[in-house]
């Protein structure tokens, strides 16, 4: 019989390594795709990448139309998604105690939530690309919008449940009325989460391939219209990287390149922007 | 129970009923509250002094299923009645809470926030009405010189000296404290209650406390309630040492609770 102590020190160093081993499994893929990526993408990543357009078979050419395009779109459907989704966190968080529409709303979003991008891009190709005839820059942006939503009410609410209720005492104590109290006293406690649950929306939307495909398409050229067809970093590595030709599949590396760095440094960004706050809270 | 010699109730409860849905947890209460005195609220946990305590801004009211039955009469006004204005209501009747609640904002803004409520007073005036309120609550020597800073940053005692002076910065008729000090070391405790004695030449105070020592020091009258009865009330001096009531002498003795 091994006494009470050898036995914990045993389950202890146990549980240990097998959570230091996946811990392990998983950074090693992660590591070997950033590898991979930095590998390739680096030296596909020139000056002429930030210059010139996407290129016919053969010649030489960049990204700078997909990366205009890839903001433009990533910018206004977060600009879209935004507001909306903090209005109804707010509703389902404040407002949402009684009734049956909090409760609804907040399944709902929940399925929005989970919905397969690809699935969003369709709706969107069906209520409005088929309707206008033609694939467009705003078509991108709704099917991105649409993602952000259901992201920023989730976190929204989520952080607004997480400030302490007496704090909404306390201000309704003094007698402020309730959209005091929720614009100057919970929204602002909830500041730092909410601006996190935005910065992830953003990194989630600036690699969804799948929404454009049915939406925004491609475009070759140069094109600041929203209501054409726009290119975007990802619909091009994916066009790209499938080509036979070597130029366009050192492109598409420069692309994935790209968004997976910015992506990354926004979710570090967002990560310690919350860390921050929740110190000096 | 109702005690006579109360010359200026401020507060007059009446017949009082409390519900958290079906359970009745404030049972016929029926008392007076002295203007410009403290009165404390003692009892063993869950006996309903901070339900009551509750009932005077209405606070409860945040919540559905929480009802109250009866008349709390204050200025000629029912607290009760469902045409009182709630803003108005806790204009006149403050509160500060067990856990400091200092709002995410500068110290300043903190006291601001309740004064630009009712009050448009120019930036002199708001500035003269912060320095009152800090000085009021003996924590302006501490935090003149950090007005901008936040308040989350100061210590638990001065965060809930703070909530005081954020209290009372919008000059309410009654200060009602739920167990203030339960949450503060001995050297905020004292601080605070030094300040409540200070206050009730201003302000009615009503508080609640665990604290019989506290009570007893505090307090110019005192009620003791046990499972949502008030058992006995009067005289803080009479309650603590020639009580009427055979539980409450087991209460205070720490025979029992």
């Amino acid at each position: 019989m091994i006494n009470l102590y050898t036995r914990r020190r045993i389950a202890n160093a146990t549980g240990l390594s097998v959570a230091v081993l996946a811990m392990g499994f998983g950074l090693f893929w992660l590591c070997w795709i950033l590898w991979t990526l930095l590998d390739h993408g680096l030296p596909a990543l020139t000056s002429a990448v930030f210059t010139k357009m996407t290129p016919p078979p053969g010649s030489t050419g960049g990204l700078l139309n997909a990366i205009f395009g890839s903001l433009m779109m990533t910018v206004i459907g977060t600009l879209i998604g935004t507001p909306i989704g903090i209005l109804a966190g707010t509703y389902l968080a404040e407002f949402g105690q009684r009734g049956w529409l909090a409760p609804v709303t907040r399944f709902i979003n929940d399925i929005l939530l989970s919905a397969p991008s690809i699935v969003i891009g369709l709706f969107v190709y069906e209520v409005y690309v088929v309707h206008v005839r033609h694939f467009s820059g705003w078509a991108g942006t709704i099917a991105l919008a649409i993602i952000v939503i259901p992201i920023v009410i989730r976190t929204t609410e989520n952080m607004l449940r997480l400030v302490p209720s007496t704090l909404r005492e306390a201000a309704a104590a003094l007698g402020a009325p309730q959209w005091k109290i929720i614009s100057f006293v919970t929204l602002r406690a909830a500041r730092a989460g909410i601006i996190t649950g935005i910065m992830l929306a953003i990194a989630r939307i600036s690699g969804e391939t799948a929404p454009l495909l049915f939406t925004a398409l491609n475009n070759q050229f140069w094109s600041d219209n929203m209501n054409q067809p726009m290119a975007n970093l990802p619909v091009v590595i994916f066009q790209f990287a499938m080509s036979p030709y070597t130029d366009w599949q050192n492109l598409a590396w420069a692309g994935a390149l790209l968004i997976t760095f910015s992506v990354l440094t926004l979710n570090i960004l967002a990560r310690v922007l919350f860390r921050q706050s929740a110190s000096t809270h | 129970m109702n005690a006579e010699n109360i010359a200026k109730p401020r507060v007059v409860v009446k017949d009082l009923n409390f519900f958290y849905g079906k359970y009745r947890a404030l049972k016929d209460i029926n008392l007076d509250i002295a203007e410009k005195k403290v009165t404390a609220f003692i009892g063993p946990s869950g006996c309903g002094k901070s339900t009551l305590l509750r009932t005077f801004n209405r606070m409860y009211q945040l919540y559905p299923q929480q009802t109250a039955t009866g008349s709390i009469m204050l200025d000629g006004d029912n607290i009760l009645d469902k045409h009182q204005d709630l803003n108005k209501l806790r204009a006149k009747v403050g509160m500060v809470f067990q856990k400091p609640t200092p709002f995410p904002m500068s110290i300043y803004d903190n006291i601001a926030f309740g004064v630009k409520l009712y009050h448009n007073l120019s930036k002199n005036d708001m500035d003269e009405r912060v320095e009152w309120a800090l000085k009021k609550a003996a924590l302006w020597g501490e935090v003149k010189d950090k007005l901008k800073q936040s308040g989350m940053g100061l210590s638990g005692g001065q965060q809930q000296r703070l909530c005081i002076a954020r209290a009372i910065a919008v000059k309410p008729e009654v200060l009602l404290l739920d167990e203030p000090t339960s949450a503060l070391d001995p050297i905020s405790t004292a601080h605070i209650e030094k300040l409540i004695d200070e206050l009730k030449e201003d302000f009615t105070i009503v508080i609640v406390t665990h604290n019989m020592q506290q009570a007893a020091r505090v307090s110019d009258y005192t009620a003791y309630m046990y499972l949502g009865d008030l058992i006995e009330f009067g005289d803080t001096s009479t309650v603590f040492t020639n009580p009427v009531r055979k539980e409450t002498e087991d209460y205070i003795t720490g025979r029992f609770g």
